[in-house]
Formats: structure tokens, sequence, C-alpha cells
């Protein structure tokens, strides 16, 4: 047991809880924007959080600058996706939901 | 963006190239380990000159187009620092909401306008507010940004503050910080 596999282990269970987060919120939130939050973006941190574990658990080789670049792409790649699907909503008229006033 | 003169899109279209083809090199050719050994031979180069001809052809006026990109970049390394920093606390926020029994959210559509004149500026906001959590860009047009936000809080700093616009501004070299003309 290494202490640098203490830490990537870490940063891989912070990853998961992100993801299991956003899974959970997919279920719980209300409307289709709303679930958008939850299914597009603790996502991106979650992937990136496993992906640092990764790097830290294997010493450094080319495996680590892959893991690198697919985090980089991921981070472009993600907010433009969901941006297209929200624009897509948006534009057949899909209204919000809101909290009741009272 | 405009084009100032033919003569100085060559360099930039020339470093793209290289830097293409030394992606390709360094995906094709590094050994992942002796059982992966990586490929370095005529046909792999001649298909890496090829292929990134073509992108940097089918691309030409769309990544690294402009001004002073050497300036934007080194700007850019803190502001992404900073964006990063941004997401973890965002995410935190986002994870309570989800996490809490009673769902402490209150969704609503914002609407706000940006002075922005470059392409890249925008796109670089539309997915900066998209990557926060909490925040996505439904739609651009114009200057015109529409976005669902899944509190208030979420979107004040859009709103109120602006220090992301106010940022990517010092970035790309807009408004007040720009030096160009």
């Amino acid at each position: 047991m290494e202490p640098l596999h203490v830490v990537s282990a870490i940063f891989v269970f912070g990853g998961t809880f992100f993801m299991v987060v956003g899974s959970v919120g997919l279920i719980r939130l209300p409307d289709f924007y709303a679930r958008l939050h939850a299914a597009g973006k603790p996502d991106t941190l979650g992937e990136i959080l496993i992906v640092l574990g990764l790097i830290l658990y294997e010493p450094l080789s080319f495996l680590s600058v892959k893991l690198f670049f697919l985090s980089f792409f991921i981070l472009v790649a993600n907010p433009t996706a969901t941006h297209a699907v929200a624009m897509a909503a948006y534009k057949r008229g899909l209204v919000p939901w809101r909290k009741k006033q009272e | 963006m405009e084009e100032k003169a033919g003569m100085n899109i060559r360099p930039i279209l020339t470093f793209k190239f290289f830097l293409l083809f030394a992606f390709w090199v360094l995906l094709s050719m590094w050994a992942l380990d002796h059982n992966y050994p990586g490929q370095f031979n005529a046909l792999h180069i001649v298909q890496g000159l090829i292929a990134s001809a073509i992108v940097v052809y089918l691309l030409r006026d769309l990544i690294l187009h402009g001004e002073k990109l050497h300036m934007k970049f080194l700007r850019a390394i803190p502001y992404v620092f900073w964006e990063l920093w941004q997401i973890i606390l965002a995410n935190i926020d986002v994870a309570y909401r989800v996490l809490h029994p009673k769902m402490p959210i209150d969704p609503l559509i914002i609407e706000f306008y940006v002075p922005y004149k470059g392409d890249m500026t925008k796109t670089w906001l539309a997915n900066s507010i998209t990557l926060t959590p909490g925040t996505i860009t439904v739609l651009v047009e114009g200057n015109r940004f529409i976005v669902h936000a899944l509190d208030k809080s979420f979107a004040d700093p859009l709103l109120i503050d602006q220090t992301m616009q106010k940022k990517l501004m010092h970035v790309f070299m807009e408004g007040e910080y720009d030096s160009t003309s």
C-alpha cells in the first residue's frame, strides 16, 4: 500500500461520488432542463477526478498523457453536447418547470 | 473575424499543421509497453501527413485564428484554472441541492447581453457557463445569451457580478483591454 495509491483511491472515489450524484439528480429533478444539469455536468468533474486518480495510480507513462488529453477533450465536448440538446428543446418551445409561488 | 492580410495567415497554418502532425506522431509511435510497440513507419507517417493536411484545410479559419495568439494563450491559462476551481465549487453546491431531502431548487431562465465582438469569446463564455454546474447556455443569438439556471444563486454571478464575462474580456483582449486597435 503506497501513499500515492491512497491519494489515487480518494480521487477515484470522489469522481464516483459525483457520477452517482448526477444519476440521482437525473431521477429526482423535476423537468427536462433541470435533469440536463444533472446529466451533463457532474460527469465532467467526476470524469476528471477519476482520470486524475488513474494518472496518479500508474507511474508516469504514455497512458497518463493519453488520459490527460482525454479529460481535455471531454471538457470541450461535454458542454457542447449539453448546449445542443438544451437549444433543441428551447426551439421546440418546451416551457421550463417553475416552483409554485405561494 | 476579418482577414487582415493573406501574408500573416500562412505561418499560423503551418504551425497548426505541425502541431497536428506532432500529435499524430505522439499517438501512433509512442509505445504503451512491450506488448504494444509503437507504429513508426512510412505508412503511418504518410497517413498522418495526409490527415493533418485535410484537417488544417477544413478548419483553416476555426482554431487558432486571430491576432496576438501568444498573449491570448498566456492569459487563458490562469482563466482555465479559475474555471476548474469554479467547477469544483459549483459541483459541490449542486450535489448538496440534489441530495437534500427537500431539494431547494428554483429553476429560472435568465437573459443578458454581452459586448463581445469575436465569436471565439462567445464560444468560450457559452462553454464556461455550461461547464459550471447550475447553469446551461440554452441559446446564443448575436449578443444575447439565454441561460437556464437551477437556482437564483447560480444566476446572480452572471447577472450582477459578471466576473466570468470580465475575465473572458481580459483573456480575448476585447473592450477596455483591446490593445490591437
